[in-house]
């Protein structure tokens, strides 16, 4: 523990250096981007260590009116995170000049946010995804903890990195359809379902055109286990797992 | 979390906490025990905290760090309802909490389940464990006896329950926590916060139900030994 007596309302600039530890974390996020405009999914736990305590987290949220963000880690700095954006937008939203924020600014505001807080050491502990649409330009983005950023046509966090994009890399192609992009996300999140102990059967697919934003509601996935391999895995050999 | 077995260890909780709503207000419910180590420093706390008269919290983790957030909150909330005129939401209490908790999240060891009353919302449950992460629930728990929970109440839970349904299930599930939890004991302090006000209820070791391996308290063996009836296992 510190041995000075910072104020405890001063808020983190009374601390001199610190990284802290994730407590209540989000897994992966997955988002691709599609003919209309942007679609991420994830699904809505807030793991505690290893117990799945919080089943009904909403991870992806609407950001202004062109944008969605999706984030994974620590949960309380991405609620964090979500009033710093609710502070920008109202600005931006006060200029009353007909101007609005899209994708492309909040991503680059998100970055610097994230870079600086790593250079001081004390991170917002997320990965998030920002992705979508304005004036008919897609855009897809990501920023890690810390502060590395990039854009592609498909992203995702944490293990979607490992499982989701390799599918992304052999089946995603330029024009999908809303019908086909959902598909290809659910086999994502079906693959993260099976292999990641963090992810629970609860998802929320997240859509955004430049007619708006959609947060569809909660939804779980049927999962097959009806192979004939999974009957007697230890017939032949005895004691194997 | 490494259990210090010195006797001057930091004052810690262990705890079991619950917060449940109910149609019409919430039922808040916690065990008794505060430990330093293996040493029970008092074995009949009281870990539901007033904030206002309609805002309670539940306390769990380091009493003292538990003790200091509720007292800030509880100065704060005081100063908002002079100046709004109004009781206090229990949204606004929550989000104190979570402020106080998140800002400080390197220096505190706390996890709070905030319950209450007001005009506009009805009964509410925030919990905010140990990060500063804010959460409304129909129902929370929390403390080292909440593992031992997660079962029964995705078996137990149902929306929509009475004032007395509510209260049945916090004190069976505090009870089988202490059950099972070394961290948890002594009584079940239970408060029920509507429209109507606050009510605080006890229920003392034996008025609670017996467990599995559990048996029935006696005087002393001598009773057992002169009683008529056959012994059974």
């Amino acid at each position: 523990m510190a041995s000075k007596q910072p104020d405890a309302l001063l808020g983190p600039e009374s601390d001199s250096q610190r990284t802290q530890y994730p407590y209540v974390t989000g897994t992966s996020v997955v988002a691709i981007k599609y003919k209309d405009g942007i679609l991420m999914a994830s699904d809505m736990g807030g793991s505690y260590g290893s117990t799945l305590r919080y089943k009904s987290v909403e991870r992806i949220k609407p950001i202004g009116k062109h944008s969605l963000l999706g984030a994974s880690g620590e949960i309380s700095d991405f609620q964090e995170i979500l009033r710093y954006l609710d502070e920008l937008i109202l600005y931006d939203n006060m200029w009353d000049d007909g101007n609005s924020l899209g994708p492309k600014e909040v991503h680059n505001y998100l970055t610097r946010i994230m870079y600086n807080r790593r250079n001081k050491f004390n991170p917002l502990w997320n990965s998030l995804v920002l992705g979508g649409v304005k004036n008919g330009q897609k855009y897809l983005g990501t920023v890690s903890m810390i502060g590395v950023n990039f854009e592609d046509n498909h992203v995702a966090s944490g293990f979607g990195n490992h499982l989701a994009r390799p599918i992304l890399r052999q089946e995603w192609h330029e024009n999908l359809s809303f019908e086909d992009g959902v598909r290809l996300l659910e086999k994502c999140m079906l693959v993260l379902l099976y292999r990641d102990r963090s992810a629970i059967n609860k998802f929320q697919i997240a859509k955004i055109t430049d007619e708006g934003v959609t947060i569809h509601q909660p939804y779980s996935l049927k999962t097959n286990w009806e192979f004939s391999a999974f009957q007697n895995p230890s017939q032949g050999a005895v004691g194997t797992w | 979390m490494d259990l210090d077995m010195s006797i001057n260890a930091p004052h810690s909780m262990g705890t079991t906490i619950i917060g449940v709503t109910y149609n019409g207000g919430v039922v808040l419910g916690a065990d008794s025990r505060t430990s330093t180590g293996m040493y029970v420093a008092n074995r009949a706390s009281d870990k539901i905290t007033q904030l206002t008269d309609n805002v309670y919290v539940c306390r769990s983790g380091s009493a003292a760090d538990s003790q200091i957030v509720s007292d800030y909150v509880r100065h704060f909330l005081h100063q908002h309802t002079i100046q709004l005129g109004q009781p206090a939401t229990v949204k606004v209490a929550a989000n104190l909490i979570r402020l106080i908790s998140y800002n400080n999240k390197n220096m505190l060891e706390t996890g709070l389940i905030v319950g209450g009353w007001d005009k506009y919302e009805g009964g509410k449950i925030y919990g905010i464990p140990l990060g500063g992460t804010l959460i409304e629930q129909p129902f929370a728990i929390g403390g080292s006896g909440s593992s031992y929970l997660y079962g029964f109440f995705d078996q137990e839970w149902k929306e929509g329950m009475t004032m007395e349904e509510a209260e049945k299930l916090v004190v069976k599930a505090v009870s089988l926590a202490i059950a099972r939890d070394g961290a948890s004991g002594g009584v079940v302090r239970t408060v029920i916060i509507n429209s109507e006000g606050v009510k605080r209820n006890f229920y003392p070791g034996d008025k609670l139900p017996l467990w599995h391996e559990e048996l029935e308290p006696q005087n002393s063996l001598l009773d057992i030994l002169n009683a008529p009836e056959p012994m059974n296992t």
